[in-house]
């Protein structure tokens, strides 16, 4: 037993002073340890492929634009009840419609 | 030798510059924009740029406005009083756009600013996002013309039978109005996210370039570019590193750089060929393949390049470290400085919150003495070439009294936390300052923060 033990902790000692030497490994095992099945190469073109495309996908632009409406509309609740007075009441004319984009709001910065 | 302890005596806490000798003291000096901790996403700034004069300031974000600040004339009265940044010119430069081919949304963020060299009266300034290029003119006006004949002064038609003499219009002084217009706008030259522009030395042409292709352009022409780099594989299942930023020289017309989210950084030369797929010069460093991690690649990539003032070396900046690199000397950097070593130990949770990716940038001082780079928790990197020395400033509003003196900070990565120091667990990491500037000729730099922009200055005794 006594025989063993000095080797053990020969190991220990090695593998600590890589562990100390080398912060990086140490990482690399606690991220292999919460995602096992993370391949071995992280700037393959999986990675890659993902940054080319970056923001979501829309499935046409009729999506995308009532996405980007309801963006506004949470922005700003003044506006949208602009809009709720007009309609309904009578047919529109062009004076009467909110500008496409109320939302164009100055820079902070330039406050 | 291990690429963690490079060099040899790098600490991970960072010493401290103070003052003394000829160290420059950094002091407050203004705070742009608001000062709630509700950041709405449009207010993020992504561009900061002086122009070649230093006189203004562009900053750009994520709405896709452009501010100018303009430096006021030195009021010389009160020689301590350096001069103070106002507000110019602020205009909407791009639009969200949707991509009707892909069903992907354009989005507005300004990527770059760049500014032209000033010709006449006006100043010109190149804006970017992920997909198209305009070139602004920002213009004075502080007269206009008065007395028309047929027109009323509000634009209203008069009836010619009312008129009964003729006057000359002349011109009369107005308040200064600073108006910006797009002249040029250039157009689907790009399939993929424009990282980066640079405007050429000789001032006709300028470079955009996307994940995979750079594009040189003239300036006067918008229908058609030239495309000189062009790295895509021919099957996309080959991709292994994309382009991350390119440069043309400050001097030579016909040199350019591009990085790589591989670490390499290759010069170009236009003379050798038209399409530069081919390198002149490939810049990279040996890698120690014993110290390979999961990490090391995407540590490893450029997130800025930039050239010297004088030309001769170049800067790159990784996610830890800053590297100089004689342009003369391709095998290794001449210089290396760590940004923040303490955060190789934290790889690890920086990868699982994205942290890993942020795109820093880094600048050089007028006389390339001095780098500057941004880290986390709002601190940000002047490393002294010449001296042998670095120390970590924070942009924070803790610190705003005017002319105050800009304190060093010191992390502590290990151990026993001293007073004054922060300890590696404490930094806040959603507080990056990723855009900095340096005014070409004096001691005044920019720092952009989240949503604000901090000015500061040289101490003035």
């Amino acid at each position: 037993m006594e025989d063993i033990k000095p080797e053990e902790t020969k190991v220990e000692e090695q593998k600590d002073e890589e562990n100390k030497v080398c912060p990086e490994k140490l990482e690399e095992a606690k991220l292999k340890a919460k995602y096992p099945l993370l391949g071995n190469k992280p700037g393959g073109s999986d990675l890659l492929r993902k940054r080319l495309q970056k923001g979501p996908k829309y499935f046409d632009s009729g999506d995308y634009n009532m996405a980007k409406a309801k963006i506004k509309n949470k922005q700003l609740p003044a506006a949208q009840t602009e809009k709720t007075e007009i309609t309904g009441d009578h047919i529109p004319t062009p004076q009467d419609l909110p500008q496409r984009k109320p939302s164009l709001v100055a820079s902070k910065l330039a406050g | 030798m291990c690429r963690c302890c490079y060099p040899p005596s790098c600490p991970t806490s960072m010493a401290g510059a103070g003052g003394g000798g000829n160290d420059v003291q950094w002091c407050f000096s203004q705070v742009k924009g608001a000062i709630d901790d509700d950041v709405a996403e449009a207010d993020i700034i992504s561009t900061v740029e002086f122009n070649h004069s230093g006189e203004l300031l562009a900053t750009g974000d994520k709405g896709g406005r452009v501010v100018i600040f303009q430096q006021e004339t030195e009021n010389k009265s009160q020689p301590q009083c350096r001069s103070e940044y106002n507000v110019y010119s602020t205009f909407q430069s791009h639009e969200p756009e949707f991509d009707y081919l892909k069903s992907l949304e354009i989005e507005e963020k300004i990527n770059k600013i760049r500014w032209l060299p000033q010709k006449n009266a006006a100043q010109f300034l190149l804006s970017t996002n992920d997909k198209t290029i305009k070139l602004w003119k920002i213009s004075e006006r502080d007269k206009r013309p008065e007395g028309y004949n047929l027109k009323e002064e509000d634009g209203r038609y008069r009836d010619a039978a009312t008129i009964t003499t003729l006057r000359v219009p002349v011109f009369r002084p107005m308040d200064l109005m600073v108006e910006a217009s797009p002249r040029r706008v250039f157009v689907n030259g790009h399939t993929y996210h424009i990282n980066s522009i640079s405007v050429n030395s000789d001032n006709e042409t300028y470079l955009s370039a996307d994940d995979l292709r750079i594009n040189l352009w003239h300036l006067e022409i918008t229908d058609r570019s030239f495309n000189v780099v062009d790295i895509k594989p021919a099957n996309m299942e080959e991709l292994t590193e994309v382009i991350t930023a390119t440069e043309f020289h400050p001097h030579q017309c016909n040199t350019f750089v591009y990085s790589s989210s591989k670490g390499t950084i290759r010069l170009c030369d236009m003379r050798a060929s038209a399409l530069c797929d081919k390198h002149s010069k490939l810049f990279e460093e040996p890698e120690d393949p014993s110290n390979r991690s999961f990490f090391s690649e995407i540590i490893s990539s450029i997130s800025d390049v930039k050239f010297s003032h004088n030309g001769r070396y170049m800067m790159t900046r990784d996610y830890l470290s800053v590297k100089i690199w004689d342009l003369n000397m391709e095998n290794r950097p001449v210089e290396t400085y760590q940004v923040h070593e303490y955060l190789r130990s934290k790889l690890c949770s920086l990868y699982e919150n994205d942290c890993i990716f942020d795109k820093f940038e880094c600048c050089w001082n007028g006389n390339d003495s001095v780098v500057m780079t941004g880290s986390y928790n709002n601190f940000f990197r002047m490393l002294d070439r010449s001296q042998r020395r670095d120390v970590t400033l924070e942009a924070s509003r803790e610190s705003c009294k005017p002319r105050q003196v800009l304190k060093p900070r010191r992390v502590c990565a290990g151990g026993k936390r001293k007073k004054d120091e922060i300890s590696v667990d404490s930094l806040d990491f959603n507080k990056k300052i990723l855009h900095t500037a340096w005014h070409p000729q004096e001691n005044i730099i920019a720092v952009a923060t989240t949503n604000n922009l901090y000015i500061f200055q040289e101490k003035m005794n």
